[in-house]
């Protein structure tokens, strides 16, 4: 995948994107039983007659997962429908207890509404309006874990199957096809999803922990030459990760390009898309595509909420998160880009608690986007696993601003609180990290340096000032790291008779 | 006092629910000797009728002695408190085979109770085990039951009606003074008609379908079975209400069966006859008794009127796309995944392969004819002219029921348009068969209630007649005040309820 590759294929093609994109809700129960969503249990002990499907067994509709759905298309500026139904998705496969997923089809609760998304070029941000087909409700699966192979189904002796996960509400938004993003095209895919996961985490509905598959995508891409209508799409199924998105558009874009090129047509297909490799390979086509016989859901009475609930529900919305980055945007004064490096961090609001706690935008920013972050990086978890609090940087800060701790001793007190040594005080006393501001012994280090390396103080001495670097760095050697660096520079001008 | 219990102990199994309820109460019999009194009645009896598929005597009996203690203890009170009952074997009943008489479920013991089952032991009635019915109660003769079929105490060589012919047989023989069954399209009614027992499908919503294996969801209703009205008003009390597992379930009170039943009172009620259910194809004999039941309902100052439903002639085709499509659906889930048989799993095949060899094993014939049919009829491209043509139906019959209703306060027809036919005779007709049930599934397409009640034999066969009574959703207290009218004009004439006229077995 070069960008050669991709600048071709935007030289002759415009791409058509579309996103459907299925996302946990986080409510405490399953959506047709009172089973516990929390994940990680035991395989099949979050489980009941309901959500395994035994027979006889009738699904119940979890209220709160209906308010969050209709809270989630009311931030998405969809009509709520006043009367939906549930209807049955039949096939057959043993991750599925009843072999049918109780799903909205022809009547979603919220249609046609919008979300606007920002996309940094070199130019600045393009602002791109995605609109939204429809919002509805359905149920998850379980999940099958295949033995005896290559952990694929293909070469497997036998599946396990573990239902905790079947019934737990999801709610899944489609986007209406979107065109005219052009080379942009794997950037709004990417932007819209970590915007809907924004909107989804600022609402409460849900955490969209991706790591734990809470958030997957299909994206259907489809390529016309420029200024011909649209070409055959295909869909790439369960894209679980910011970065898939954009790839899984990238690659198809490529793939369909150098199709198109050879004379050959694009098949009606649904792909899957490989983590690894960042390629697609085909899965089945529309020909083959399964009859679902879709029908309403008997079991369940249609969702009919009142004005009054919706209207109620609408005054429980949060400031819309590109509402609200714009403001911190101007109040912090920072650029575009690094707003848009903050939120794709998901520091924005861990910055804004740790300011709320007293500590200043500046530092705030400047922990969470450095050290913090790389940390992060280094273990591969998100911002918000880590255990540093707002209140440890208001600590920490305080005993910079008193001289107590230096940038670097700082680093390394969180550094144990984050390697779970203890609090903020008892990494300090256990590292002993504590600046050395004692003058005496200072100034014997300094004057040790300044014998060691003669010819430097000569330089310091003749008003080569930036040689003092090596002076001071020799003084932190020496306490190993617990001198304040900018006081034993005045200590050693002071020592030298030179005034800054 | 004395002579009472004389009475009683000489052949409990002959009393109604209501009188052994009462004589429980009082310390004058038990529930343990009425209980055992009753499975000795069913080692007598049901090697020939046949009517239990599950029958275990010590656990009966271990529940009736805990409810004597809680009655003693003033801990369980309800009007039906140490009555024995029989279940059909589509509730699922905690611990307990539960087959939906289907051999894909063999030895599948649920690991919960349906609602009923729970109000039923909250009740004090002592479950004596459960009866036969056709696979997933598809059928209107109980032939289809994977286990062999359930023989009509009345003539052992004729069906006893079903799906539920399982339940009526075991009312009908004096096996159990009450049963629970289900109706999707007559499988309470009917059964009920040609074994001369009382049956009632309650309200669509009425009773909890919660834990009652479905067979079509829109259509299924769970009911009482008795002998006679008054036992059938005191089950209903017992299992109607709203659940919250079940949403479909109505949530508002439940209409005062029991009092409508002791007012048995038809005075200046206007009776609908429904010109459509009755004529041709309907026996001359159950023609006849219906007839003598009108007059006799005139006789009693109702008000009988004709009454035109145009719709209903389009009823059975509606019905055979609904229950199948949602039949088709329903019975997905067994796979042989996670409960039931499981064939075909030698390590040589595919999961699909397991399923589908399950699935051939386990299922009847006229189980996969269903499925067959309501997968065609939902697919895609057949959808509207199939399924959605029968919804638009059965919006018209509804309609047809609401305009009946607005003049007048119950409809009647004939339950079936046959007296109890011969074992075998329609089984390879399954059109005959579904025509059987012609007049009983225009009441489970509009969802409103319906009674049947023995209203004499046919002269030409000598088998019992059902009349159906008919009224609105959540007037099932209507039902109960005609029936008991009826059934006290008719015992009054008889000398004591027709039942008492089925030969000894």
């Amino acid at each position: 995948m070069t960008s050669t590759a991709f600048d071709n294929v935007i030289a002759e093609f415009e791409p058509v994107i579309g996103l459907e994109t299925h996302i946990e809700l986080g409510t405490q129960t399953k959506m047709f039983c009172g089973c516990s969503t929390e994940f990680g249990g035991d395989p099949n002990t979050h489980v009941c007659p309901v959500c395994l499907g035994l027979p006889g067994s009738m699904p119940a509709v979890n209220r709160t997962a209906v308010e969050s759905t209709i809270r989630m298309g009311l931030a998405l500026n969809c009509s709520i429908a006043p009367w939906s139904r549930f209807a049955r998705k039949n096939y057959f496969y043993p991750d599925m207890p009843k072999n049918y997923q109780i799903s909205q089809y022809d009547e979603p609760l919220c249609i046609n509404g919008f979300l606007d998304v920002t996309v940094i070029t070199e130019d600045g941000p393009r602002v791109f309006r995605v609109e939204i087909e429809r919002v509805h409700m359905e149920e998850d699966t379980g999940k099958l874990t295949h033995g005896g192979g290559a952990g694929r189904i293909h070469g497997a002796t036998h599946s396990l199957v573990d239902y905790n996960r079947a019934g737990i509400p999801l709610i899944e938004v489609v986007t209406k096809p979107i065109a005219g993003t052009g080379s942009l095209a794997p950037d709004v895919a990417k932007a819209y999803v970590t915007e809907l996961r924004e909107l989804m985490r600022a609402l409460g509905v849900s955490d969209v922990r991706m790591e734990e598959g809470s958030l997957r995508c299909d994206v259907n891409v489809s390529l016309a030459r420029t200024g011909e209508s649209w070409g055959t799409r295909t869909e790439t199924k369960n894209v679980n990760s910011l970065r898939s998105v954009e790839r899984a558009v990238r690659t198809e874009m490529i793939r369909q390009a150098e199709r198109l090129r050879d004379g050959n047509r694009i098949v009606q297909e649904t792909r899957h898309f490989n983590e690894e490799t960042g390629n697609t390979t085909s899965g089945r086509s529309k020909e083959q595509a399964e009859d679902y016989r879709y029908f309403p859901e008997p079991d369940l009475i249609p969702v009919a909420p009142s004005e009054e609930w919706i209207s109620e529900l609408r005054t429980t919305l949060p400031e819309i998160p590109s509402v609200r980055r714009a403001r911190l945007q101007q109040v912090w004064g920072i650029s575009d880009f690094d707003m848009a490096s903050l939120v794709n961090a998901g520091a924005l609001d861990l910055i804004e608690q740790t300011i709320h706690s007293g500590v200043s935008e500046q530092a705030a920013r400047k922990w969470w986007m450095g050290e913090f972050s790389r940390i992060a990086n280094e273990r591969g978890c998100d911002l918000v696993d880590l255990t540093v609090q707002p209140l440890d940087i208001r600590q920490v800060e305080s005993l910079i601003a008193s001289g107590d701790l230096t940038d670097k001793l700082a680093r390394s007190v969180f550094e144990g609180v984050i390697a779970g040594e203890g609090s903020v005080a008892e990494v300090i006393s256990r590292r002993g990290l504590k600046v050395v501001s004692d003058d005496t012994s200072l100034i014997a280090a300094i004057e040790q340096a300044l014998a060691e390396q003669p010819d430097v103080a000569e330089k310091i001495k003749s008003g080569k000032l930036q040689a003092a670097g090596a002076i001071v760095g020799a003084v932190m050697k020496a306490t190993q790291g617990q001198a304040d660096a900018a006081k034993v520079r005045g200590l050693l001008f002071e020592l030298l008779g030179i005034s800054e | 006092m004395t002579e009472k219990i004389h009475t009683i102990e000489s052949d409990l199994v002959r009393q109604s629910a209501a009188t052994l309820a009462s004589a429980i109460r009082q310390g004058d019999v038990t529930s343990e000797q009425v209980t055992a009194a009753h499975l000795d009645r069913i080692e007598q009896v049901d090697p020939a009728v046949h009517a239990f598929l599950y029958v275990n005597r010590e656990q009966s009996l271990g529940r009736a002695r805990e409810v004597d203690r809680g009655i003693a203890e003033g801990k369980i009170s309800s009007p039906l408190a140490g009555v024995p009952i029989a279940l059909k074997d589509l509730l699922a009943t905690k611990g307990i085979p539960t087959t939906c008489g289907s051999r894909i479920l063999e030895g599948w013991r649920p690991p919960y109770n349906a609602t009923i089952v729970e109000r039923l032991e909250a009740a004090g009635v002592v479950s004596l085990g459960k009866t036969n019915m056709d696979e997933f109660a598809m059928g209107s003769s109980t032939e289809h039951s994977g286990y062999g079929p359930t023989r009509n105490p009345w003539d052992l060589e004729r069906i006893p009606g079903g799906s539920g012919g399982g339940s009526a047989a075991a009312v009908a023989s004096f096996q159990s003074p009450l049963a629970i069954g289900t109706d999707t399209g007559g499988s309470i009614r009917q059964p009920a008609a040609v074994t001369g027992t009382v049956g009632v499908k309650p309200t669509y919503g009425g009773v909890s379908r919660y834990g009652i294996v479905a067979l079509a969801s829109s259509l299924d209703q769970a009911g009482p079975c008795a002998r006679d009205v008054m036992d059938t008003a005191l089950l209903h009390s017992i299992i109607a209400g709203h659940d919250p597992r079940d949403s479909t379930s109505i949530n508002s009170p439940v209409p005062d069966v029991i009092q409508a039943a002791l007012s048995a009172d038809v005075r200046q009620m206007k009776i609908g006859v429904i010109k459509q259910l009755q004529g041709e194809g309907f026996q001359r004999g159950v023609l006849e008794r219906f007839n003598a039941a009108l007059d006799l309902l005139a006789g009693l100052g109702a008000e009988i009127i004709e009454v035109s439903c145009e719709h209903f002639q389009y009823a059975l085709g509606a019905y055979y796309l609904i229950l199948p499509s949602e039949a088709s659906s329903n019975l997905a889930r067994f796979d042989g995944m996670r409960f039931g048989i499981r064939r075909g799993d030698d390590g040589s095949n595919s999961v699909e392969q397991v399923m589908s060899a399950t699935r051939e094993a386990g299922f009847g014939a006229e189980v996969k004819r269903r499925i067959m049919l309501g997968t065609y009829a939902l697919s895609s491209g057949y959808y509207d002219a199939y399924y959605g043509q029968a919804q638009k139906i059965r919006t018209l019959i509804t309609r047809d029921f609401e305009s009946a209703f607005s003049h007048v306060d119950v409809l009647v027809s004939p339950t079936a348009p046959t007296t109890a036919f011969k074992i075998g005779e329609k089984l390879d007709d399954p059109l005959a068969m579904y025509l059987n049930d012609i007049a009983t599934i225009p009441v489970n397409l509009a969802g409103n209630c319906a009674m049947s009640l023995p209203i004499g034999l046919a002269p030409e066969d000598g088998l019992p007649v059902g009349l159906q009574i008919i009224a609105p959703a959540m007037a099932d207290d209507r039902l109960y005040r005609v029936g008991s009218a009826l059934e006290a004009a008719l015992v009054d004439q008889w000398g004591g309820l027709l039942i008492e006229e089925a030969p000894a077995l």
